[in-house]
Order: C-alpha cells, then structure tokens, then sequence
C-alpha cells in the first residue's frame, strides 16, 4: 500500500437490486468487516462522493436517477457495479423492466460478482476502486498542472 | 398562515438503502400529506413465470428479498405443494421452521440496527449489526449462504442440519441471547431513545383495523394477528403467543420486535428439541393444476402467495402481496402532522422492504 493521498468517500445507490447486496454493502462498513479501515467513509450526499458503489440492475425509473447521481459527482470518479445484477442483469435479465447492467447507463469501472456479492468480495472491489481513485487524481493533478499552471497541485497540498 | 411547500423524500437519501421517494406537503416544520411514488425497483418478476418452469422460478421467487428471502421460497413451495396435493415430512417442516426463524431473527436485528442509526445512536447500531454476524454464520454454516440460501424445493427441503450442527445453533442462541439482554436493556432504558420514540407515529387499533397493517405495527397497537398461528411448517407443533404491544407508537414497535428475537429464539429451541428423524424430502411427479393461496408471516407481517397454473410446466400466474405494500397506508397516516425532524423515523419504524414491495 503505497501513500494515500485522499480518503476517497463511497456513495451507495440501490438500483433494482433485490436488497441481499445492499445489506452486504452496509455489513462491509460495519466493524465485524470495517470497510473504513482502508479510508473510505460512507456518505449520503452525491456532491461529496467519490466512489459510487451500485447495487442492481437499472430499470425505466431509476436510470435518470442513476444518470443524474453519476453527473453529480465531482471528477475524478469512480463506478463499482456490485453483485451480478449490477454487473449483468442477472437472474432478472429477461424481465420486462430491466434495461441490463449498470453499464448501459453510466461507465462502469470495477465489476463485483456474486448473488448476493460477499462482503470480502466487496471489500477487494473497494480497494481496487481507491487504487483507480489514486491513479485518476494524478492524472487529473499532472493534467492541472501542465495546463493551468499547477493550481491543482497547490489545492491538494494546503 | 404560512405557505404550503412540497419536500421531496429520496429516493436517493441516507436513512434508508432503499430508493422510496414520498412527496411531503409542508406547512413550516409540520406534514400535512404525504404522497408515496413507487416503482424505483420494479423488475417485473411475475412476469418471468412465462420464461421459467415451476421449478426454476422458485430461484427467482427467492429474489424477491435478499431479507426475507428464504420466506418468500417457503411461500411460494407451500403454494405448489397445496396444488399437487403433498404433505411434506415432518423432519422438513421442522427445518423450515428453525430456517425460518433465524431467518426473522436476522431481519429484525438488521432493523433494529437500522433503528437506532436513524436516531443518532451509532455505537448500538454497530453492537446489533455485531451480533447480527453471529445470526449468518449459523445461516452460512447450515446452508452455505449468507442471505439468499436456495434450501427449500417442491415437496421438501434439500439440506439437513446434522446434530453437531444442531448444537452449534444452541450454543450460539444461548451467547445471541445473552448480548440481546443487554442490548434491550439499553433501548429499553436509555432516555434519548425514549424521547425520539415514545408517544411519536401513534396508530390506534382501529385505524390498524381500517388502515390493514399487518406484522409488528398491526400488534404493536394491541392486535394479535400472526400467522404462525395458523400452523403452517412446524408452528402448530410448537407452544408460543404473538407479542403484542398497547401503546402504538414508534417505541412500542422496538420493544415488539426486540421481544420477538427472543420469541424466535425460544421457537428454535423448541423446535431443535422436538425434530423428529426421518425423510428431508418426497418424489414429486406431474405439474401442477389448479390454483392455490398461502399466508405466512414474513419478519414484516403477513405475507400472501398465489400461484394459478394449468397442467403444464409454466405456471398462468404468480402473484405476491408483501408486507411493506399493506403498511404503507399505515405510514401515510402516521406523517400526517409529524414534525420533518421525525419522517424518516416514521418510514424506518414499519420496517420497508421495498424490493419486496414493487417487485
């Protein structure tokens, strides 16, 4: 583990998925499995998100609330698609309602699998999403600085 | 006289995972209405009863919930079985009672956790989600799954619980209990929950009777309606009473549900003393025809499963009223005239599946 520079902060959404992930999400943050030991923190507020971790696959009703969710977060961001119906559609892929997998409506970045996915499982999809955390506000702060004179790189230091 | 404002509730919004959007018409810091909008998890999965055999669907009946769902297989087996006319052995009605009861023991403490989050009280939503581990490994011991655990099927169940295991459920119910004791303690006695909770969301019971709540808010106002009594699976071979609370409001509901973890616990004592030895399972042949309905109690409230099919593998129709859709009435009147600081109290307090609810 290299150094962290940020903490980055989860957001959770519940697309359709049947709760099972959900509840798995929320067992992860809690201290039999302490999801925040690796920095993370859970909040409610899309603004001050970095991470979206979404459960569930997207129907008519949820997509705009999906899309709107993603467009509210700050770049640089992060998807991570948890359980197999976020990822696919799963066992509900043939129903009348269901678009598919995450995917076909926002970009997903780190796919978790499972039914319902394992909090382990869990926890290796968040820490694969900070290390692209990581990699992403790099490249945003080299981006900062080649073009805009380092003023990216002032606000991180202090 | 102050302007009417409209608030939007979720469906995005931190007291509940699940997206349920209320529309809460204001007047200052009191509700005046509250309009539910539904229809954010809606999959349509009754409908895949044209794409599944009856076999096959059971899978996807159990997806309705990952809370409840080893309730809603049992349902919806129960409904089957009743059509093909079988009479399972005795040693499975007793697994799907003990299944059945850790099962509600799992949802009411993940409520009971969600609870005192949504009151501020984080340290005892850490301890209750603590002890709710202890609940899985006993479901991940006996079944191998954590949450969704496919071990019900058509005339039967497909695991056993071997003595071993048996004493390992009673080992863990006796240190469950023990750190309960302690946890009801502190709900029940701690002052700032009591100020968030007592006389806060009152229902009477005859807006119970008007309204059809089920489950624990129908007998936290003092009616006793559950359909364990009907004596379904094993429960008409066990001895118990449904707990039953007079005041009808936020704190009865607690104390409603932190007396029926310790009614669960006592159901599977009983039931792991009175197991008989025997057959898991009888051979089903044929398809089923004709139609049938079951009630059961879900950790929510009562639960109905009708299936209509007609003779050949697919099955007409699968139809489901959850507990969550019957109290959502209920949740409706009691906003009336709550104060904002209290709404998502309200709507944590009837426990909402939503899942289970749009389907």
């Amino acid at each position: 583990m290299g150094k962290v520079k940020r903490s980055p902060w989860l957001l959770h959404y519940d697309g359709s998925s049947c709760n099972g992930c959900d509840i798995e999400v929320l067992a992860t943050l809690t201290p039999v499995y302490d999801a925040e030991r690796l920095g993370v923190e859970n909040t409610g507020d899309p603004m001050q998100a970095d991470i979206l971790l979404i459960t569930g696959g997207i129907n008519e009703q949820n997509a705009p609330v999906v899309k709107q969710l993603y467009d509210q977060m700050p770049r640089p961001k992060v998807v991570v698609a948890v359980g197999i119906c976020a990822c696919t559609g799963g066992i509900f892929k043939d129903c009348y309602n269901i678009r598919g997998g995450v995917d076909t409506t926002i970009p997903v970045d780190i796919y978790v699998p499972g039914c319902a996915a394992r909090p382990q499982s869990i926890i290796d999809g968040i820490i694969k999403a900070r290390d692209l955390f990581q990699k992403r506000s790099d490249e945003h702060d080299e981006y900062e600085k080649t073009h805009h004179g380092g003023a990216g790189e002032e606000k991180i230091n202090g | 006289m102050a302007r009417k404002t409209v608030v939007p509730f979720g469906p995005q919004h931190p007291v509940l995972p699940e997206p349920i959007h209320i529309d809460l018409v204001m007047e200052d810091e009191k509700v005046l209405e509250a309009v539910p909008n539904i229809g954010f998890i809606h999959r349509g999965l009754e409908g895949l009863a044209d794409k599944r055999d009856f076999n096959e669907l059971l899978y996807v009946v159990e997806r309705t919930c990952g809370i409840c769902s080893f309730g809603h297989g049992n349902g919806y087996v129960q409904a089957v079985e009743k059509i093909m006319d079988v009479e399972i052995p005795d040693r499975a009605k007793f697994l799907r009672t003990i299944w059945a009861e850790i099962a509600r023991m799992h949802s009411h403490l993940l409520w009971l956790g969600l609870q005192a989050d949504q009151f501020g009280f984080e340290s005892l939503f850490y301890e209750i989600w603590r002890i709710r581990e202890k609940v899985l490994d006993l479901l991940e011991l006996t079944t191998g799954g954590r949450l969704i655990f496919s071990v019900n099927k058509i005339g039967g169940v497909i695991k056993d619980i071997g003595d071993d295991k048996m004493k390992a459920i009673l080992t863990n119910m006796s240190s469950i209990e023990k750190d309960m004791r302690v946890v009801q303690k502190t709900f029940m006695g701690d002052y700032s929950v009591q100020s968030r909770t007592k006389g806060i969301g009152v229902l009477t019971k005859d807006q119970i009777h008007e309204l059809g709540a089920v489950g624990p808010v129908a007998r936290a106002s003092g009616i006793s309606r559950d359909m364990r009594k009907l004596g379904y699976d094993g429960y008409g071979m066990i001895d118990f009473e449904p707990i039953t609370s007079v005041f009808g409001d936020c704190f009865a509901r607690i104390d409603v549900r932190l007396r029926e973890v310790f009614q669960s616990i006592d159901i599977i004592r009983q039931a792991i003393d009175k197991i008989p030895q025997g057959e898991l399972s009888v051979n089903v042949k044929g398809n089923p025809n004709g139609e049938a309905l079951v009630r059961i109690e879900q950790p929510r409230g009562e639960a109905i499963y009708y299936v209509h099919s007609n003779g050949t593998k697919f099955i007409d129709r699968y139809r489901n009223r959850t507990p969550t859709f019957a109290n959502l009435p209920a949740l409706c009147e009691m906003l009336k005239g709550a104060n904002y600081a209290d709404v998502g109290m309200m709507v944590v307090t009837i426990d909402p599946c939503i899942s289970c609810t749009e389907r």
